[in-house]
């Protein structure tokens, strides 16, 4: 495939008026959503999610829906940063790292030049990320294209693996959490026999519980959805009831409502001074770019790692290590030019193998399944005209992102002065709203709730959730694979883990399987060796 | 917090087990289908069955529930360590307040509407828990019931629900008519019309310091 030519044509549909106000709109709304505490770019694609039917109906466009939510994406990076500076609060986890000398230069009276900074900064780092993504990604797909079942179900233990040994949270919740979320994705109807399974109140339960109040229907709730829980249970009702009561729930408690704003001046001749000034964070935006691309590659990774490494990389490899943390413009630069080049990264696995690489590429893959596109190698072959207008968004949306982002910041600074008591109901009210308009069913809604109040408590007790939104998006997928490369192998695993298991009668060795399976297990084993190295260590040093 | 780390485990080692016999459940319409005959990794050469998945993810759950309890009780998680109460008298009063609010609202939709609940909530939200004027609680919650209809029922058609019926016949039905016959144009003026009564008034609550 010549990239050039259909990057050409995918920055051509790109700038069609429909998919630029598309761009356009998602780039404004992902800026109010980063810049708000407590929302991140996830929590901005999967409350619009629902919304993006419509662009679908509207347009008949393929890429329209996609270009909307990734420059939602887009948009919540450079907004994060907002928060972090003006606030001291992160508007993300992502943008934390932002906060260590955003809001040093703050207070010390220049917040307009650190605002600029993560601007050009998160610019360069989306558009080099960017040029990654178009010479990778067509490389990486073909290569996929070889996989089977097999290797399908190893990348996806691959990825459930890294939030393990690579994720950083507790081990125990981590893994209940990825448990959890597959089994989420298991109730329903079984998609290889068609029968039910984890259908709660089936019909015996029903009858019974109709046993208890007189055969009367009406008297219990919800009683009306024989099939409410054959239908599954839905992605969009975790991801919303996780991202959008959840967490709203535990930014309240967390915040008490109370946040302050540093005094911010903004003019036309500071913004061209803090853009001539970006000449001294060279440094930082080039370990940025480079760094967030790589880490954001890496499932489970995504921005957050990788701004707060590019940040540690940054300051290490200065001169003056000690002015980092007391408002250096490379310590905005660094995280800020990451964590956009990361959200770019984690897209590339999401499309060319249908793994997404953090929890918000996690909600485009299942918006782009319900779609009816199918992520993974084939995606670049079967529908180009989504794939290119979708990479051409990539780069319109980055543009557009710093234009509105700089034009607009004494627009952000006011909306962030809005009491969290009138953003909190709204978006609780989106997410119901939403969540109503994606399935037209109220079961949904109250399932939705309680899954956010679940959420809360988990949260509260340092439970990772984002594990669990990913496992419910490639469950189905993940179960699939699994079992048909089972009934290849007469339930023998080690046509998982053997490359010598003969698959096709004709002795060929398979290699991806069992190398990526392996790696996953050396993951899932890290912290246990990791722990075993320490206590041999403190051993070791308590006989010295 | 301790405590709540060790009764969360429990009851997520509970649901674990309860979800691992309702793995083992067989098709109603199969009476002779012996329990946990679908869990097996090969059956009839036909690979995994239906059970098998959800069979061992809950065992999965219940072991990681386990390794919670025993981290609680070596006091290894960061929950386990901390001195500070699961939830403090504000969390309490907040998850009161805002959650019951929220249930309350679900509650309406099916008896006052969607739009209508939404109105009675964000009423109840920055009169009561935001403490805001009243002239700016008032509108606001109206011009952000009247954006969600005109954007959902009326330019997106996604229908939301509607209450009894005689709301319907009564607010909805004459509502949709007179909209639907309206211009594209007219529409985003209503927008902008709100919009612009909502900033004049969150304006002059702002001069006046109370908002």
């Amino acid at each position: 495939m010549d990239i050039l030519p259909a990057l050409m044509d995918g920055l051509w549909i790109a700038v069609q008026p429909h998919n630029l106000a598309l761009a356009v709109i998602g780039v404004v709304v992902g800026l109010f959503v980063g810049a708000l505490p407590g929302l991140g770019s996830v929590n901005g694609v999967a409350i619009l999610l629902p919304f993006t039917f419509v662009i679908n109906e509207a347009t008949s466009d393929p890429a329209a829906p996609m270009i909307f939510l990734a420059a939602i994406y887009y948009g919540a990076m450079y907004g994060g940063a907002i928060s972090s500076i003006t606030l001291g609060i992160p508007g993300a986890s992502t943008a934390v790292a932002t906060t260590f000398d955003g809001r040093p230069m703050a207070l010390k009276g220049n917040a307009d030049r650190a605002l600029v900074t993560a601007a050009i900064a998160s610019f360069i780092g989306g558009t080099v990320a960017t040029l990654f993504f178009t010479g990778f990604a067509p490389l990486l797909s073909s290569v996929a294209l070889d996989f089977g079942n097999p290797e399908i179900f190893a990348l996806m233990l691959l990825a459930f693996a890294t939030f393990v040994g690579l994720g950083g949270d507790d081990i125990p919740k981590t893994m209940f959490s990825i448990f959890f979320g597959l089994l989420l994705a298991t109730v329903g109807f079984d998609t290889i026999s068609g029968e039910p399974r984890l259908i709660f109140l089936n019909e015996r339960e029903q009858a019974a519980v109709l046993g208890m109040v007189g055969g009367d229907p009406e008297a219990v709730p919800f009683f009306d959805s024989v099939a409410w829980f054959s239908r599954g249970i839905q992605f969009l009702v975790l991801a919303i009831g996780v991202y959008g009561i959840g967490e709203m729930l535990w930014t309240i408690n967390a915040s008490r409502y109370k946040v302050t704003m540093a005094e911010t001046k903004i003019s036309f001749k500071r913004i061209m001074a803090g853009i001539v000034g970006m000449k001294d964070c060279w440094k930082g935006t080039t370990i940025g770019s480079l760094l967030g691309f790589f880490v954001g590659i890496l499932p489970a990774a995504g921005a957050t790692p990788g701004s707060l490494m590019s940040y540690g990389v940054a300051k290490m490899t200065s001169r003056n290590p000690r002015s980092y943390g007391e408002g250096n413009p490379d310590g905005v630069a660094a995280p800020e030019a990451a964590n956009n080049s990361a959200s770019t990264g984690a897209m590339l696995p999401m499309m060319t193998l249908g793994i997404p690489g953090s929890p918000t590429t996690a909600v485009l893959l299942a918006g782009m399944v319900i779609w009816g596109l199918e992520p993974g190698p084939r995606l670049f072959e079967d529908r180009p005209e989504f794939v290119w207008p979708l990479i051409g968004s990539f780069y319109v949306s980055n543009l557009v992102a710093v234009i509105v982002n700089l034009a607009f910041i004494p627009l952000f600074l006011a909306v962030l002065r809005m009491p969290f008591t009138i953003l909190a109901p709204v978006i609780f009210v989106l997410s119901i709203v939403g969540t109503y308009a994606a399935y037209d069913n109220m079961n949904d809604v109250w399932l939705m709730v309680l899954f956010g109040f679940g959420a809360y408590f988990l949260r509260v007790l340092d439970y990772p959730l984002a594990p669990a939104v990913l496992a419910v998006v490639l469950g189905t997928t993940a179960e699939e694979k699994m079992r048909q490369s089972l009934l290849l192998s007469d339930g023998d695993f080690a046509i998982f883990y053997s490359p010598f298991f003969d698959r096709d009668g004709k002795g060929q060795e398979w290699w991806i399987a069992p190398i990526t399976t392996w790696v996953a297990v050396i993951l899932i084993a890290l912290p246990i060796i990791l722990w075993a190295m320490r206590r041999m260590r403190g051993g070791t040093a308590a006989e010295g | 917090m301790r405590r709540a780390e060790f009764v969360t485990a429990i009851i997520l080692g509970l649901l674990s087990v309860y979800l691992m016999w309702k793995a083992g459940e067989g098709p109603e319409w199969d009476t002779e289908y012996v329990r946990w005959a679908n869990t097996g990794i090969n059956i009839d050469g036909s690979g995994p069955g239906k059970g098998f998945f959800p069979f061992y993810l809950a065992l999965g759950m219940l072991v990681s529930c386990i390794w919670i309890i025993i981290n609680a009780i070596r006091r290894t998680s960061p929950p386990s360590q901390s001195v500070e109460p699961f939830m403090d008298g504000y969390a309490k009063k907040m998850l009161l307040m805002v959650g019951g609010g929220l249930i309350g609202f679900l509650i309406l939709i099916d008896i006052i509407s969607m739009y209508a609940a939404i109105a009675v909530f964000m009423l109840y939200y920055m009169l009561i828990l935001g403490r805001h004027p009243v002239g700016l609680s008032v509108v606001t919650s109206l011009v952000v019931p009247f954006w969600l209809y005109l954007f959902f029922d009326i330019v997106m058609t996604k229908v939301q629900p509607k209450g009894l019926r005689w709301i319907e016949d009564a607010i909805y039905t004459p509502a949709g008519s007179f909209f639907r016959d309206q211009s594209f144009v007219t529409i985003v003026l209503c927008f902008v019309v709100s919009g612009a009564i909502l900033t004049l008034v969150a304006r002059s609550a702002r001069r006046q310091g109370v908002a």
